[in-house]
Formats: C-alpha cells, sequence, structure tokens
C-alpha cells in the first residue's frame, strides 16, 4: 500500500491524521509523515481531506 | 528540560495552555511541551468566540481582538435571511480573534503561573508503568527523552495521539469531523461587525460557509463540510472557490489555512490512570458550530485543577482522573448533547426542508437572539420534527 501525500498542496492540518484508523499517518509540523508497513489501505484519508492532496494507490 | 514534573502537558492550543496553568497554580510542576515551531501558526480556527467568561482565561487586550461582533445573519435559500442582532446597538457579544496572538497570550499566561515551555519539541508516545501512564517519549530537535509525570494530560487537537497511546480509541469517522478550508482575504465589503453564514447545498452541502470579519476590509471566509458528505469534484476548496469568486471577484486572499473539527459530541471516556484528554483532544468542539475555543478553555481548566488535587493527594489512579470527566459533564455535557441531536438533524435536512423552516420564521424579530439555544427556541416553535428530536429538557437550555 502506498500514500502519496502531495506536499505541494498540503496545508498541514492533519484530518487524515485523525482519520486514520491505524496511525500510519503523523502531523510534523509542515508535512504527513506515511509509515506504509502501517497503512491497510482504507482511504478514509484520502476521503476526507479537504483541498484532495492524497492519492492511496493498491 | 528536567526528568519528572508532576504534571505533562501535551500541546500548546487554547485546552492545552489553559491546563497547564492551573495545575501550576494548583501548585504542580508542569511541563508544556509544543511541536510546532510558533505557538498558535498556522491557524486552524474560523477565530470566532463569545465574550461570556472570556476575562477569566486573560485580561481581555485589544492585541489578540481582530474585530468584536454584535450581530449574525443566516441566509438560507429561498428564504429572507434570519438577521440576529443585539437589542442594545453597543452590545458585543463575541470577536474574531488573532489567534496567533490568542494562543501565544495563553501560552505566556501559563509560563507567569511557572509553567516550563518548550515548542518545537513532540511527544511521540508515553511511558506506562503498574498499568498507568507515567511520563511521556519525547523528541525535541532530533533528540530522543523520556520525561516522568504523575498525570499526563493530552491536549494535542484533532489529531491527537496521547488518547489512542494511553488505550482510548480517538480515531475519528468521517461522520465525526468537519473539514474545511479557510481564506483571509482582504479588499473585500462585508459588515464589519456581523458576522454570516451560509446554508444550503449550492454553498455548503452538509456544512457551511462563514464570513466572519477582521477589520479593515478583512475577513476569514471558509467552509466546512462533514468528512462523510465529501466527494470527488466536491471537496471543500472547491465550493469555497466558487464562493470566493462569486462573492469576492476583487478580493486578496493574503493567507490560506486547512483543517478540521472534530463533531462526534464528544468520547465516552476523556481518562485513564494518570491520563487526562481535553479541547479537541477529547472531542469537545461543538458538534453544531464546530466551535472549540471555549470548550477547550473550559475543559483546560477543569483537567489543570484536578491534576493539581490529585498531585496534592497522591493518588492518580482512574478513580481520581475521573473527577475530571464529571466535572466537565456538568459544565458542556447538556450543550454537547443538544448539539449533536441539531447535527445530525441539521445533516439529513433537504434544502427544501430548510427553506420551509426559515420561511416559517420569515415575521420574527430576531433582535435579542444571540445564541444556539435562543435561535433553537424560535426554529422548535415552527419545526415540528426539530421540536420532537429535542424535546423539553433540551429546549429549557
Ligand atoms: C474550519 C474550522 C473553523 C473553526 N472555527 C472556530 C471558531 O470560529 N470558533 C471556535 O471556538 N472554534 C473554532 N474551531 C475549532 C477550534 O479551532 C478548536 O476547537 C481549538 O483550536 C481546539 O483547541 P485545542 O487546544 O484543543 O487544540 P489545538 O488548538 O489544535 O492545539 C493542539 C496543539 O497540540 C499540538 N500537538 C499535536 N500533537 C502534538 C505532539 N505529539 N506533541 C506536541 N504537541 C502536539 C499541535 O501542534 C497544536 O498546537 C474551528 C475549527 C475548524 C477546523
Ligand atoms: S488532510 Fe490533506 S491537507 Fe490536511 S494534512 Fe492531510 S493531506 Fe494535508
Ligand atoms: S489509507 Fe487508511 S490506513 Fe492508509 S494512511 Fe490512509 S487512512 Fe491510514
Amino acid at each position: 500500500m502506498t500514500v502519496i501525500i502531495n506536499r505541494n498542496k498540503c496545508g498541514y492540518c492533519g484530518a487524515c491524521v485523525a482519520v486514520c484508523p491505524t496511525m500510519a499517518l503523523d502531523l510534523k509540523e509542515v508535512w504527513i509523515d506515511v509509515d506504509e508497513s502501517l497503512c491497510n489501505g482504507c482511504s478514509t484519508c484520502k476521503k476526507v481531506c479537504p483541498i484532495g492532496a492524497i492519492e492511496v494507490q493498491r | 528540560m528536567k526528568d519528572a514534573y508532576d504534571v505533562i502537558v501535551v500541546g500548546g492550543g487554547p485546552s492545552g495552555a489553559v491546563a497547564a496553568r492551573f495545575a501550576a497554580e494548583g501548585g504542580a510542576s508542569v511541563l508544556l511541551i509544543e511541536k510546532r515551531q510558533e505557538v498558535g501558526d498556522p491557524i486552524r480556527c474560523a477565530e470566532g468566540v463569545g465574550t461570556g467568561d472570556l476575562d477569566k482565561y486573560l485580561d481581555i487586550e485589544d492585541r489578540w481582538i481582530a474585530a468584536p461582533i454584535k450581530g449574525a445573519t443566516i441566509y438560507v435559500p429561498g428564504a429572507a435571511p434570519i438577521k440576529m442582532r443585539a437589542k442594545d446597538e453597543n452590545q458585543i457579544y463575541g470577536y474574531i480573534l488573532e489567534r496567533k496572538i490568542f494562543d501565544r497570550a495563553l501560552v505566556e499566561r501559563a509560563a507567569k503561573a511557572g509553567v516550563e515551555v518548550y515548542t518545537k519539541t513532540s511527544a511521540t508516545g508515553l511511558i506506562m508503568k503498574d498499568g498507568r501512564v507515567a511520563g511521556v517519549k519525547i523528541k525535541r530537535l532530533g533528540e530522543e527523552k523520556e520525561v516522568m509525570a504523575n498525570v499526563v494530560i493530552g491536549a494535542d487537537g484533532v489529531e491527537s495521539k496521547v488518547g489512542r497511546w494511553g488505550g482510548i480509541n480517538t480515531t475519528l469517522k468521517p461522520a465525526d469531523i468537519e473539514t474545511g478550508v479557510q481564506y483571509l482575504m482582504t479588499g473585500i465589503d462585508i459588515d464589519e461587525d456581523n458576522v454570516e453564514f451560509f446554508m444550503g447545498s449550492e454553498y455548503a452541502p452538509g456544512g457551511y460557509v462563514w464570513i466572519f470579519p477582521k477589520g479593515k476590509g478583512r475577513a476569514n471566509v471558509g467552509i466546512g463540510l462533514l468528512g462523510s458528505k465529501i466527494k470527488e469534484g466536491g471537496r471543500p476548496i472547491d465550493f469555497l472557490n466558487r464562493f470566493v469568486e462569486s462573492r469576492f471577484p476583487n478580493g486578496k486572499i493574503i493567507e490560506m489555512n486547512y483543517d478540521g473539527v472534530p463533531v462526534s459530541g464528544g468520547i465516552d471516556k476523556i481518562y485513564g490512570a494518570g491520563l487526562m484528554l481535553v479541547g479537541d483532544a477529547a472531542q469537545l468542539s461543538d458538534p453544531i458550530t464546530g466551535g472549540g475555543i471555549k470548550h477547550g478553555l473550559w475543559s483546560g481548566e477543569l483537567a489543570g485543577r484536578n491534576a493539581a488535587e490529585a498531585v496534592a493527594s497522591g493518588d492518580f489512579s482512574e478513580k481520581s482522573m475521573k473527577k475530571y470527566q464529571k466535572a466537565w459533564e456538568e459544565k458542556g455535557g447538556k450543550i454537547m448533547s443538544r448539539d449533536l441531536i441539531l447535527k445530525n438533524y441539521y445533516i439529513d435536512m433537504s434544502d427544501e426542508e430548510a427553506t420551509k423552516v426559515a420561511q416559517a420564521v420569515e415575521g420574527v424579530d430576531f433582535t435579542g437572539v444571540l445564541d444556539v439555544s435562543q435561535l433553537v427556541k424560535i426554529l422548535a416553535k415552527v419545526d415540528k420534527k426539530l421540536l420532537l428530536k429535542l424535546g423539553a429538557n433540551q429546549l429549557g437550555l
């Protein structure tokens, strides 16, 4: 599972981190860290992103 | 930074700053850590707050007030706008804040009470001992450190992990988070002392657009949508851009903020042995308005006070931490459950239903109606479905 966050779009709001059921995401100061070993590909993060900065590849 | 404190607060937003302050004023040694390099920046908020008991937390100062507010207008498609205004034209009932300055002022106030503050310092995990929280794993400027504490207060906002590390599931479902985009605009023609809300599926399906003035032709223009209602091509940013292009074609955007706020109505358990959660970390933001500043301040105060009492008595058990949840429920519980009903009612409402309700109150004078409680009392008179959902108890609030 690969989660790609478009850093040029992302506004580091943390909404994706809040909904991720596996704690695969972490909001560092101005970017989102992805731990791909934890990601289950559910795409919940992608759903709630207010600007569409997330792609999930299965 | 020392190796041990009585209390560690994770997160330097309003709820964390106030929790730290009240714990320190109650005699505890307190560490406050904030992962960002600057407290309060970037903001994730429309910055509106009622005057109420704000002066309990800070002396009212012009430096963190962008605009005093005297009224609100709600636009529902197909009906006359609902105009709420104080009876006395001079009465200020809310402020639009400069949160970057407000949040800092709260942390300064905590520091004055003796709290040790570190920025660019993250919590990366909890230290557990004998089945209770006993400290925080900390990363500061790339260096890791373990710091012990008898009480940890999680004030780490919507992206909270402290609860999850401590065994409390705070993962939000898409139906329990409102995510949004906000522009700080300049050079726009707006009412300088009136906030505006735009409802309806054209503007914001399952949410609303707001204009919160910030003085001198500036305003926060934003949108929040329920996560479960967001569709590809219909994200908050798409709706906001459309609104801004038609309404303020000549306005300039000088700041962009993206955000998310919990609207779950709270979680069942906001404590554990040696652990308390406050503000957005405990999902205490209001489910219908998305307002979380006041609830953050209130819950921060209650948790801070309870932490100091626990330190004084030496009792860090679950039972001792539970006193905080009880105190919170007494203070904010009723409003939270009413507003959760309102949220669930509102998100399923069609445009036609909303128009009907708004048309039914077209003749009503909303002067002197200044908050959700008063507004709901009037709406429930014409909207029997709403009346049924709420019941007499909640209408009395
Ligand atoms: C679109 C939108 C509009 C809003 N408008 C309003 C409004 O008009 N009025 C209102 O009252 N409320 C509003 N809110 C809600 C309000 O912004 C929040 O409820 C409020 O900020 C919550 O305060 P807090 O202290 O709990 O959390 P926050 O202010 O989010 O503070 C949490 C802090 O913890 C830090 N942190 C997180 N993790 C860690 C870690 N591991 N280590 C160290 N630090 C950490 C973060 O960096 C952050 O500074 C709005 C929210 C949104 C999304
Ligand atoms: S939800 Fe979107 S904008 Fe917000 S932090 Fe995640 S990727 Fe960035
Ligand atoms: S796809 Fe699911 S598990 Fe993976 S990062 Fe997104 S929310 Fe988390």
